[in-house]
């Protein structure tokens, strides 16, 4: 009887726990509850994959409102998949950083910083879960509004500055999906995501159309910090605290993907957007250029945290790379990119959590003689690297092998500009390493304070995951495949 | 054991020990001993796998599909079985003159480093019994990342470069080269496994085999081909035993094995002969085979001399397996044999100069013989071996090498070879020469040999350089079953 309810289940659960949270006096306390209700969307995730996996296709609607109508979740391969990463990551982080929260956010604040964690996810899981166009653009602003909150409870008073930038190019972006969504809807007078695919009048000039097309473009690459439109991810990713730096990294880039997906393959068909509109040539250089000068960018870093935020940059070329290659392998290239990057760069921001906490800094040179003070950070960051590096049997290998072979069916020059340029990434990554090993413990940080269990643990859970994909991927690939099928039949 | 068991083996064993040094990290003697029981217990394991007879050979045994549908997969055959046995075997020896070395020298974070030595022998181990392109690339990667702890292991400011030259051009390599043409050769043939007379005939056309053969053969930095060598003489700033055992044997022996298994058993040598697929490479090898011994003539310093000789000597191997003919091919792995046999026995030497004296130039050995005549007796066998002379196994390589040269009708490639062995005599013999003929002066007599537990190992090793002379027949036998 409940199984029924799952796919509502997944975003009812934090929505419900998001207000109950703020009212629990107990920092300590807080924490569990919004822990616990992480885990329990992680667990009604892991049931909806088994329920994919049995009938394919999961339809929840509203209220029994039926779907033109009504609100309807659907739930195929390429939600689940997500869904069940999105809230993984949630679990981890928050299971592992609650003394970083403590020490980083003031006590009295620590209610509402959960409160603010479980919209977020609220909304994360919303955008995935759901196939109604509007409801898309709802859970949109609640994960953004908390996400906004959450970045500017930063240490740092940058942190402030970072947040409004993010909430003016944040709500640009939402804006012009509004927008976008608003014109389709004049032209269909429907929500539902299947619906609006159906009586999309694709051939003829319909400027509607085309005008709502561009909206979801320029809203989407802003929402995914693609170049040109990156420029609030740095600030926001390295001002944040370190707990939300983590999960902010691995999943809310990610889901705007996700709607770069659904909206471009689902919405309006690959037909439309790739052959009518040519979405890949605009896709295409822009992908090369954010993986180019987001790795030299990430070379001359001297914050770690900043230096991996750059590299997210690079990630998410390669992954909208795959995107612009109009190909089946490539799209499955993109989503193994997006699954196994979601862990080694949760990984990585762990390991700064860790420093944050113990060291209280995160610029490089201040990691002067870690190996020495903190070996299992350090031995946790070198591994967390060589995944993003892509060197095997790391995650970061598969990631690389399918998007190279991907490439090199469209063009052999290219997949040599790939890898190459995948090198870019031994630089910045060594920088840090040697760093690490090969320099003695800077006199001018304190290296009393030890990471607490909790955290290191977590740590290296996500590690162990970055590498365990790498050794065995078949469920990533699976699942990425079963998903390009449902995009791309 | 069965066989898969046996090859599974000879990767947990390292892998084992170096957990076991790890979590025994505070107990030097205990570390020590684990250390060299892993060792041990490799080497049994390596001939157990000997003796499973020729019918095993090319049986693939596939574990689960890694990417894909491309297994990590796993095979024996006779060219595997030479750079197994020869880096096992050697590896055992290493240990023990590698606790000597750094007991006598003093260095730090001993723990560290014989872990990842071990982990380095598991990469070893995994490149050797490899079944597919893939499982090889792997395992190559894993030998990259662990021997670079090993090279930075000073922790000073010329570690810290050398390490870098060294990582920046494996990984380049690797990454930009190799890396593509494993996936290229995936995309036109949909097969990976290493096959006897190779995946690719028929599926590319002439100009673009010579493109892929020239990349992915560039690719394998550790063979160290010019124009990428320099990490080889960068990566001498590691402790000796790393450079004896790394340097000279299981790193670029890893990589001359990758090319010999690749021109063998990825294009096959009939495809290659047809094509001339290896122009290019045959050009590049003979260059750096030259260019190599000449930048040694002129080196000071007794590792770095060694190291342009190893470059040297590589190339003789990847010339062999690039002239593909079958002579040519049991030649290069001949020598891939010899020439780990005698050049691990002067980068010993030079350890244990430079642990009994503190001194690296060559200018400075003058003499020392007299103080240290097991070692400079060691060095100058080593030395004849590396040249090609006989009685020593040297010999034997060069022979086919050169013979192989000459059946295929590459005289110049013959001459080349020869020029190469008067350079050899040249930049070798003259330390051996000058440490008996010269006089020690007055300041050097106080020195002795260096301890036991490096002079063993080194006498063992230049033993080795005279015994297989004779023993080389059978081992002809084994290496003529390579197709």
């Amino acid at each position: 009887m409940t199984l029924i309810h799952t796919p509502v289940l997944q975003v009812i659960i934090p929505l419900i726990a998001a207000p109950l949270c703020c009212l629990i006096p107990r920092s300590r306390l807080a924490w569990l509850f919004a822990t616990l209700t992480c885990i329990s969307t992680f667990a009604v995730s892991v049931l909806l994959i088994f329920q994919v996996h049995a009938v394919g296709v999961i339809n929840y609607e509203m209220g029994n409102w039926p779907a033109p109508l009504g609100i309807k979740y659907h739930i195929d391969s390429l939600s689940a998949f997500i869904l069940i990463l999105i809230s993984a990551i949630a679990s981890i982080t928050l299971l592992g950083s609650r003394a970083v929260i403590e020490q980083e956010i003031p006590e009295r604040k620590h209610a509402l910083f959960y409160t603010a964690f479980l919209l977020c996810l609220t909304g994360l899981l919303g955008i995935v879960a759901t196939n109604d166009a509007f409801n898309v653009f709802v859970f949109l602003e609640i994960s953004s509004l908390s996400t906004y909150a959450l970045i500017a409870m930063g240490r740092n008073r940058k942190a402030l500055m970072a947040a409004y930038e993010y909430l003016i190019m944040g709500t640009i972006g939402a804006t012009f999906i509004l927008i976008g969504i608003g014109l389709l809807y004049m032209q269909t007078g429907t929500l539902n995501m299947f619906d609006l695919h159906e009586r999309m009048p694709i051939i003829g000039g319909f400027n509607s159309v085309h005008a709502g097309f561009a909206f979801f473009t320029v809203g989407i690459f802003l929402k995914l910090a693609l170049f040109p439109l990156h420029q609030w991810l740095p600030n926001a990713y390295t001002y944040a605290p370190s707990a939300v730096s983590v999960f902010l990294a691995a999943t809310a880039t990610k889901v705007a993907l996700y709607l770069l997906y659904r909206v471009f393959y689902t919405v309006f068909g690959f037909e439309f957007s790739f052959d009518v509109l040519h979405l890949g040539a605009v896709l295409l250089p822009l992908s090369i250029i954010a993986i180019i000068l987001s790795s030299l960018i990430a070379i001359f870093q001297s914050d770690v945290k900043r230096l991996l935020a750059y590299s997210s940059l690079a990630q998410i070329g390669y992954m909208t790379l795959g995107v612009s290659l109009q190909t089946q392998a490539g799209l499955i290239a993109s989503m193994i990119n997006l699954f196994n990057h979601a862990f080694i760069k949760g990984a990585l921001f762990m390991c700064l959590a860790c420093l944050a906490y113990s060291i209280k800094t995160t610029r490089c040179e201040h990691m002067a003689g870690i190996g020495k003070t903190q070996p299992w950070v350090a031995a946790a960051f070198v591994i967390g690297g060589i995944a993003l590096i892509g060197l095997p049997p790391t995650a970061g290998f598969v990631s690389k092998w399918y998007i190279v072979l991907a490439v090199l069916n469209t063009s052999w020059w290219l997949a040599i500009v790939v890898l190459l340029t995948s090198l870019l990434a031994v630089v910045y990554v060594w920088r840090v390493v040697e760093q690490m090993y090969l320099r003695e413990p800077s006199d001018k940080v304190d290296h009393g304070t030890t990471v607490p269990p909790m955290l290191l643990t977590c740590t290296w859970v996500m590690i162990f995951l970055s590498v365990y994909f790498g050794i065995d991927n078949r469920f990533p690939v699976r699942m990425a495949t079963m998903a390009a099928e449902v995009l791309m039949p | 054991m069965s066989l898969v068991t046996s090859i599974l083996a000879s990767l947990f064993i390292p892998l084992l020990g170096a957990i076991l040094i790890f979590s025994y990290r505070r107990f030097p003697r205990l570390v020590e001993i684990i250390f060299v029981s892993s060792a041990a217990a490799l080497l049994l394991v390596t001939l157990s796998i000997f003796n499973f007879g020729s019918e095993v050979y090319h049986q693939t045994h596939a574990l689960y599909p890694l990417i894909g549908n491309i297994p990590l997969a796993f095979h024996i055959e006779p060219l595997g079985l030479v750079y197994a046995g020869v880096a096992s075997s050697l590896w055992l020896i290493t240990t023990i003159y590698a606790i000597g070395y750094m007991n006598a020298n003093q260095e730090k974070k001993l723990a560290r480093f014989y872990m990842c030595f071990c982990i380095a022998m598991m990469g070893v181990m995994g490149i050797a019994f490899a079944a597919n392109l893939l499982t090889l690339f792997i395992f190559y990667e894993i030998l990259t990342i662990s021997t670079y702890p090993l090279v930075a292991h000073k922790e000073n400011a010329d570690a810290k470069n050398g390490a870098r030259a060294y990582l920046g051009l494996l990984l380049t390599t690797s990454i930009g080269f190799f890396l593509v043409s494993i996936l290229w050769t995936w995309q036109v043939s949909h097969s990976l496994d290493f096959t006897i007379g190779g995946i690719l005939t028929g599926k590319l056309s002439d100009g673009l085999t010579l493109v892929l053969f020239t990349l992915m053969i560039l690719g394998i930095g550790k063979a160290g081909l010019m124009p990428f060598h320099r990490w080889l003489p960068a990566a001498m700033v590691a402790p000796t035993p790393v450079s004896a055992l790394l340097h000279a044997v299981a790193v670029v022996k890893a990589g001359v094995f990758c090319v010999l298994k690749i021109t063998v058993y990825i294009f096959g040598i009939d495809l290659l002969q047809s094509t001339n697929a290896n122009q290019v490479i045959i050009i590049l090898a003979t260059v750096t085979m030259l260019l190599a011994s000449l930048v040694a003539l002129q080196q000071d310093n007794l590792k770095a001399r060694l190291a342009y000789s190893t470059i040297s000597q590589l190339a003789y191997i990847v010339l062999g397996a690039a002239i593909a003919t079958s002579v040519s091919i049991v030649g290069a792995s001949m020598h891939l044999a010899t020439h780990a046999v005698g050049k691990i026995t002067l980068f010993f030497c030079a350890g244990a100069i430079y642990t009994a004296t503190k001194k690296t130039s060559i200018k400075d050995m003058h003499g020392i013989g007299y103080q240290m005549p097991f070692t400079m007796v060691a060095y100058t066998v080593a030395a004849i071996s590396i040249i090609g002379l006989p009685p020593m196994v040297g010999s034997w390589s060069k022979w086919f090498l050169v013979d192989g040269a000459l059946s295929s009708g590459q005289i110049v490639l013959a001459i080349a070879f020869l020029i190469s062995t008067l350079l050899n005599i040249v930049y070798l013999m003259p330390i051996a020469i000058n440490a008996f003929a010269r006089k020690p002066s007055e300041a050097d007599s106080h020195y002795r040999e260096a301890p036991k537990s490096l002079v063993l190992p080194l006498c063992i090793t230049a033993f080795l350089c005279l015994a297989l002379f004779f023993l080389m027949p059978y081992f002809y036998q084994f290496l003529q079953t390579i197709p």
